[in-house]
Parts: structure tokens; sequence; C-alpha cells
């Protein structure tokens, strides 16, 4: 086979300015792409890898510039391209499948227009033969009704569907090389699965080669044949898909086979671990619960399930189509499940599933439209002042956001210690002291406290929210979305965290998350949410074993890289 | 099958040498803490415009303290018999009609204008944020109240509400001095300028209402007035600093626009605006301009002063509103 590459990127230096200094964002990387090709790029938030996918399409940022090295596409040194070069290449040579599908395309035009402009600005079609062409790329994307799909404005689509179209419009032209720029991470699972399953057959059939930028090393080893693994700026591994997955020789790329949640080599042990740790949980759990039964300022009887939903139901009421008339939104409906104490119950559903709003009704944060929500013997919705302080001293919540989770404007101690202040606990030393203490917890130094949450990456800001949630000393800890936010590196540290404080404290844990592949490192317990309504509960051996459900199978069957390292 | 394996995709390991793992997530140490405060100062600190509006309104605080400083003429002594006299030793810019010395008039007049520019600001961000800042808050039919009596005041037009106050209350006192004129002039200007800050106060506050630290703080068990006053407002502040600083110039000219018309200070109030009204009969006839432009230009550079920290403040707390 004497093919020549597509493309062949050589010691590419890509450095940004600021100040009139130069911070390295690529060093010396190399890749080769063959035409029809799949290769991924693969590597945590700023690993340099989008920028090299923006250098080689020429969309650089800002003050970005090529510092040095070779891009040669079909042949020809690009690196050093003009803007009309670029432009020239962009469209039928190089597509691009953009990251954000919500904000990657003009909200006041139609669909249909913005995919013929695709095609009038490379020459391809004109008029009633480029609507023809649009018709054409939309039903090849997916969609369906495709006369009325392209007169419709981006938001009457669903996020799935706009990125179908934004698929539509990288292969328009039929470039010779789309670059998809983490094409599905702001889809859930189930739309992600469809829409590579689609991208993948079709770049097939049109011997497209796809350079895919992805954060996610179980997705790439399942989509791509090549891997290229980054790490700040530079090439650390590269190979076929499988040998680096199977067989990981750099150190970062063993850290992250180990800690890709999806691919999840270590089940067996990480069993073991859980099964460990939830003995000792429970085992504290339940002489807290003794003390608590006992103890006249908190809420509680000391019983085994320390929350019982029964019957949890909410209703929004919405602006109907006329301005007197309202119409119902059931966002749950009739959720009833227990938690039990040192136990972690985690609760799985794609987006709009109802699964925050529960988690925001146990919390005692929105209203309760029907059904109860007892914390241990106690229905939450009758506890008033004292009582209700009481039990937010019991129950506290960690949220997904990093960036919106912490004040700004309150240093890192401020933030630990309001809790604290707030129940007027412990003189100001006494505070200190716990703070210090309860960053010791998290695993942060001391010297984090006279910082702003500005300073702290997400991970740390995180870990700063698990440390104000832990200062009350609570027995339930709800966590939304705690982790979905983190680079994998940093949620499976997080995670482990999280395993060693309920070990520790006999902390029962509330875990909410859109995502299956972590649920098997934390809980014990899944209840699989769809539409408002509790499709599944059982323990997660049952769930990941032995699904009961079409919903929960579906869901397990959309974790990439699920079956690679078990079938292969 | 494997597939064979193609020229320049072998298998490639870095070495560890190049590429030193580091701890993942570990925490920078070396530099010193600081808040967001700290780093919009240090932002400001290196903005020329910043520069040159803060040695402007230096300047104009130091005549405003101290304007004996730089005249020794009395700006109420006024000598009928120096009608309109040009600049002589002393008297850098003449005298106007009634025989003033227009230099020691112009520096003496600042303290009316900023007086005004100032008072009239912070009544304007008092009243509109905590109407605003209850409005976003409390939602529902407190903030369509609110909004709606924002509205009606909003719809009317700033100047023209002021002139139809101002004659009446001239009308019912007619006799005012310094701070009773000041006074009139600041409360009417407040009253028809609040629903500016009101709305930008109400925005803010809705969105930062919804971010995650303030149900983080509810489920600590924080009051709903602790969580609107130590977590919400001053997060919401920025944007109201910004308009508050660009609107302190605004007042300032409308001060001068009422006094010009002559419903703002009493005549007997040391002012820009009185002065620039009486220098315009000098402006129709052709004769001694000078009269007139000292006092103007003393109003344009303080309001050009405001204006500019203004746009340097907005650069420094939103640097997503720069331009590039």
């Amino acid at each position: 086979m004497s093919q020549q590459p597509l493309l062949e990127v050589r010691d590419l230096d890509v450095a940004f300015y600021a100040d009139k200094r130069a911070i390295p964002a690529v060093r010396g990387a190399n890749l080769t792409v063959y035409p029809g090709q799949t290769v991924a790029i693969v590597g945590e938030s700023g690993s340099g890898k989008s920028t090299t996918a923006h250098a080689i399409i020429g969309l650089l940022p800002g003050t970005g510039r090529i510092t040095g090295g070779e891009i040669i596409f079909d042949g020809l040194d690009i690196a050093q391209s003009s803007k009309k070069g670029f432009e020239s290449l962009r469209g039928d040579q190089i597509g691009l499948v953009p990251q954000d599908p919500m904000s990657n395309l003009n909200p006041l035009w139609r669909v249909g227009t913005q995919i013929k402009e695709a095609l009038v600005a490379n020459d391809i079609a004109k008029g009633k033969d480029a609507d023809r062409r649009v018709h054409g790329l939309l039903a090849e994307a997916g969609l369906n009704d495709v006369e009325r799909r392209a007169r419709q404005y981006p938001h009457e689509f669903s996020g799935g569907m706009r990125q179908r179209a934004l698929i539509a419009m990288g292969l328009a032209a039929r470039p010779k090389l789309l670059i998809a720029d983490e094409p599905t991470s702001a889809l859930d699972v189930t739309v992600q699965k469809q829409i590579l399953d689609h991208l993948d057959g079709l770049t097939d059939e049109l011997g497209t080669a796809v350079l895919l930028i992805t954060h996610d090393l179980g997705l790439a080893a399942e989509r791509a044949d090549h891997i290229v693994v980054m790490y700040k700026g530079h090439v650390v591994e590269s190979g076929p898909a499988l040998e680096i997955l199977k067989n990981p020789e750099h150190p970062y790329t063993r850290r992250l086979v180990s800690s890709a949640p999806s691919i999840a080599s270590q089940r067996l042990s990480s069993m073991r671990a859980r099964e460990e740790v939830r003995e000792q949980a429970v085992q504290t759990a339940g002489e807290i619960a003794a003390e608590v039964a006992t103890a006249k300022e908190a809420v509680g009887k000391g019983e085994d399930d320390i929350i019982v939903v029964e019957n949890l139901t909410k209703v929004f009421m919405l602006p109907g189509d006329r301005p007197w008339r309202k119409t119902e939104l059931r966002a749950v409906d009739d959720v009833s499940f227990r938690l039990r104490r040192g136990t972690t119950t985690a609760i799985v559903g794609e987006s709009g599933s109802g699964k925050s709003t529960v988690a925001r009704m146990v919390l005692g944060l929105l209203d309760v439209t029907e059904g109860t929500v007892r914390f241990d013997g106690y229905d939450t919705s009758q506890l008033k002042g004292k009582k209700l302080m009481a039990l937010r001293r019991q129950m506290q919540p960690v949220f997904q956001n990093p960036y919106a989770s912490l004040d700004p404007m309150y240093s890192i101690f401020k933030s630990i210690e309001e809790p604290l202040a707030t129940h007027g606990i412990g003189s100001s030393k006494d505070r200190e002291a716990k703070v210090r203490d309860l960053l010791d917890k998290v695993s942060l130094p001391a010297s984090v406290m006279r910082r702003y949450p500005n300073e702290l990456s997400g991970g740390q800001r995180q870990r700063v929210a698990i440390a104000r949630a832990l200062a009350l000393e609570p027995e339930v800890v709800v966590l939304d979305e705690a982790v979905s936010a983190l680079d994998v590196l940093v949620q499976a540290q997080i995670l482990e965290l999280l395993n060693d404080l309920q070990a520790e404290m006999g902390l029962s844990y509330l875990f909410i998350t859109h995502d299956l592949a972590v649920v098997r490192q934390i809980a014990d317990d899944v209840l699989v949410m769809q539409d408002g309504k509790l499709v599944e509960a059982a323990s997660v051996a049952e769930v990941f074993d032995n699904p009961r459900e079409q919903y929960t199978r579906k869901l397990l069957d959309a974790i990439p890289g699920r079956d690679l390292l078990t079938t292969a | 099958m494997p597939k064979p394996t193609l020229p320049g995709q072998e298998r490639y390991v870095a070495p560890l040498e190049e590429t030193p793992l580091a701890a993942v997530d570990s925490v920078q140490v070396d530099e010193a803490p600081s808040s967001q405060w700290k780093e919009a100062w240090k932002q400001l600190r290196r903005n020329p415009m910043f520069l040159v509006s803060a040695a402007l309104l230096a300047i104009l605080a130091v005549i405003i303290a101290v304007p004996g400083l730089f005249t020794n003429s009395d700006p109420q002594l006024c000598e009928l018999s120096r009608s309109l006299d040009p600049a002589s030793p002393g008297h850098p810019f003449g005298f106007n009609f009634q025989g003033c010395d227009v230099w020691s008039r112009t520096l003496y007049g600042a303290r009316a204008s900023v007086a005004v520019g100032v008072l009239t600001t912070l009544l304007v961000v008092l009243i509109g944020s905590l109407a605003g800042a209850f409005a976003g808050f409390k939602g529902g039919w407190v903030d369509g109240i609110l909004s709606r009596i924002s509205d009606i005041f909003f719809a009317i037009p700033l100047i023209l509400a002021a002139i139809v106050c101002l004659s009446a209350i001239n009308n019912w006192f007619p006799e005012r001095a310094f701070w009773g004129g000041i006074s009139a002039v600041v409360l009417t200007l407040a009253v028809f300028g609040w629903p500016q800050i009101a709305r930008i106060m109400r925005g803010s506050v809705m969105e930062v209402k919804n971010l995650e630290f303030v149900d983080a703080a509810k489920a600590i068990g924080a009051k709903d007035s602790r969580n609107l006053w130590r977590h919400i407002v001053p997060n919401s502040v920025s944007p109201v600093i910004v308009t508050a600083t660009v609107s302190l110039g605004i007042f300032i000219v409308a001060e001068a626009t009422l006094s010009f018309l002559g419903l703002g200070l009493p005549a007997s109030v040391v002012s820009w605006g009185n002065d620039i009204s009486e220098a315009q009969r000098l402006v129709r006839s052709g004769t001694r301009l000078g009269v007139m432009f000292v006092p103007a230009t003393a109003l344009a550079l303080t309001v050009l002063s405001f204006i500019l920290l203004g746009d340097a403040v907005r650069d420094a707390l939103d640097p997503k509103a720069k331009k590039r």
C-alpha cells in the first residue's frame, strides 16, 4: 500500500502572545493522517489539542501564531499560508465541526440558509440547485422532513439536531479532511452515540478523513484508528488505538487509561475496595445515628434509611399559548426511593430527566408539589425555625459548576468559615482551626486559605466546595453533577476523595449524574430517571450486569469504549 | 485483523525527560493571593485612560479643597468699573460683565458643580440600587410594581422634568442660599435619575441570584437578607459603579444646563452653569469670548475625566466588554 499521507504535521510550535511574551501552547507536535482515516487527539484541557486543530485550519484565536514547524496538507506546506490561502482551503478541502452546537449557529438565520452559505462560498452550487443540495445534506446528516427543517431557525432545533446541522455544514463542500473538535461533549450520551455513529458512517461512505479532538480516551479508542495523546503542548504518545489502550507506555497515558471511567479496567478491584469503604462507612454512620437519636439539637431518630422519599412530584406552571392560560410541566413524577445510611445512591438520567429537581427538593431548596421527603424519620417540609437549621446542618450540597459554586468575593477561608459562622459554632480561633482541618481533609494546603476562587483550578474549587459542605459535619451530602465539569484525571481524584471521606466520616451520598460510567466508581444503588419518572432502581452490580429496562440498556451501550477491553 | 502500520504512524512514546509529569491539579503557592478587586486595581493602574482622568480629577480635588492656592481674588468681589476688563497681572482671564474675576469664579465654581454631581450620584445609586436589588431579588409582583414605577420615571425626559420641578420650587422658595440651592437641584435630578441604576442593578441581581453559591448559602441556613447583602449585592455592584461614574459627569452637565436656563442654582451661587449663562450675551455680541470659554472648558474637562474614568473602570471590572 503506497498511500500518500493527507495531512502531515511536523514539529509544530504554536504560541500565544501576551504582553509581548510568547507563551508556548504546542511544542514540537507531530502527527499524520491518511485519506479516509480517523485520527484522534486526546488530552485534558490546556493540553494543546484544540490549538493544534485550529492551527491546521488557520483559525488560531486572538494572539496565537504558528512559530515553527510544517503543516503539509495534500503535499503543500500550509503552515505559513496567508489568510486568503486558508480561506480557499476551508470548506472544500478541510471542514470543521465545532464544539458547542448552541453557539455555533447564527440564531438570526434559517438553518438551511447557513448551510447554503457553505455551498455558495465554495462555488459548489447556487440558487435553486443549492437549495436542493441543502435538503440532500440535511437528509444525509440524519434529519427528517428536511424541507421544513431547512426553513427553521436554530432555536427550533434540539442540541443533537443542531450538531447534525453543523455536520451537514462541515461536509457540505465534501472536504478531504474533517476536523471534529469535541463534537459531542455538550450532548447527552445517547445522542452522542447516535451522532458519532452517523458521522462514522458518513465519512466512511464519502472517504473523508476525520481528525477527532476529544478529552475522552474511551471515545477516541472506540472511534479512531490512530491515537495521539497530548500533554502540556507535547505529543507524549501516539500509535494504533487499541495498542495504546491495552499497553500504554508513557506514564501520562497510563494515568489516563487507569482513570478513564468509561474503560474501568479495574472494575473488580474497585468493587472490592467499594465493599470495604461501605462497611466502614455503615459502621461509622451507625455510631453517629445512635448519637443523633439521643442528642437534642439534631433532627433524627437514628433510622437505617436516612432519607426516604415517597411519591415525590414537582409540577412547574408554565405560560400557555394565551396569557391567561398555564400549561403544566411535570418535572418529577411520583418518585420514591430510600438512601441507606453510609451508602451512595446515584440518580442517573439525561438532561431534562428531573434528576436535579429531585436533588433540590431533597435539599429543601425547592417546594414539593406532592409527596414527602423524610430525613431520618422527620418530614422535612414540616420543619421550621431551629429544627430547620438543624436539618441544614445535617444535609449539605455540592454543585456542578466549580466556577459558580463559590462566591468570587469571598476568600477561601471566608467561604469555608461561612457555615460555621452562620450557625455560631466556636470562637473565631476554633473556626480557623476547623477550616485548616477541613482543607487538610480535602488535601489542599492551608496556604490556599487567603486565596480567592479565581486563583484556583476547577478541581481545587470543587475541593473547597466539598470542604464547605463538610464544615457542619453533615450526615448526608447531595452531590449534584459534582464531578461532571472536571477533567478525567481530576475527576478520578475527586471521586477517590469522596470515597475516602465517606469511609472516614460515615457520610451518605445522594449522587446526581448524567454519566453512568462514574456511577460504578462511587455508587451502591442506582436510580435511573427518564422524563421525570423512575424507570429502574437497583444495586450497581445489577444495573451494570443485568439491566432490566430498555432505556437503561441504551444508556449503558452509549458509554464510549465500554466493550473495548472486555471483547478485544 | 490488525491493519498494517503506515509510515508516520508508528508507535511513538516521548522520552519522559521532555515532559516531566506534574502532580494532577497541583496548587500554585508562589504568587501572593489576590482578589478580584485587587486584579481590577492592577489592570486599572496600567490603563493610560485611567491615569489621565485620575490626574485631572486629583487637580480638581485640590481646587475644590483650597481654591485660594491658585488665585488671590475673591469671586464675589465684583466692581462694575472693571466690567469686561482684559487680562491683567493676578487676573489671567480678565473680568466678566459684572466686573468679577473670571478665573477666580471658575475655580470657586467647581465646588457647586462637583457637589451637585457627587451628591446626585450618591443619592441615585442609593435609591436605584435599593429598588433594583429588591425588585430583582424578590421577583414576582414586587418586581412588577417597582419596575412599572421606574418605567414611569424613565419615560419622563430628565431635563424636561427638572425644568418643571425647579420652576415650581423657585416659585415657592425664591430665596435660597448655597446648600438650599444645591439640595433643590440634587433632589430633583435624583428623583428622575434613579431608574437607570435600578434597571442595571435589577438585571445584575437577577443574574447573580441564580448562581450556585447563593444556593449553597441557602443550604447552609443563611437567611434571605444575609444572602442578598453579603453574597448577591457585592457581586452585582460592578456594572452599577461603572454607570455611576459616567452619570456623575452627566449630572454635572445637567446642573450646568439648568443653571444656564436660570432654573438651577440661584444666581448668588458661584457655579459654572451660572457663569456660562451670564456670558452668553457676550457670545451674541461677539466680544470677550474668554469669559464664556473658561468656565465652559472647566466643565468639559471635568465631565470628560469622569467619563474616561468610567470607561477605565468598566475595562477593569468587566474585561469581556473591552474592545479589541
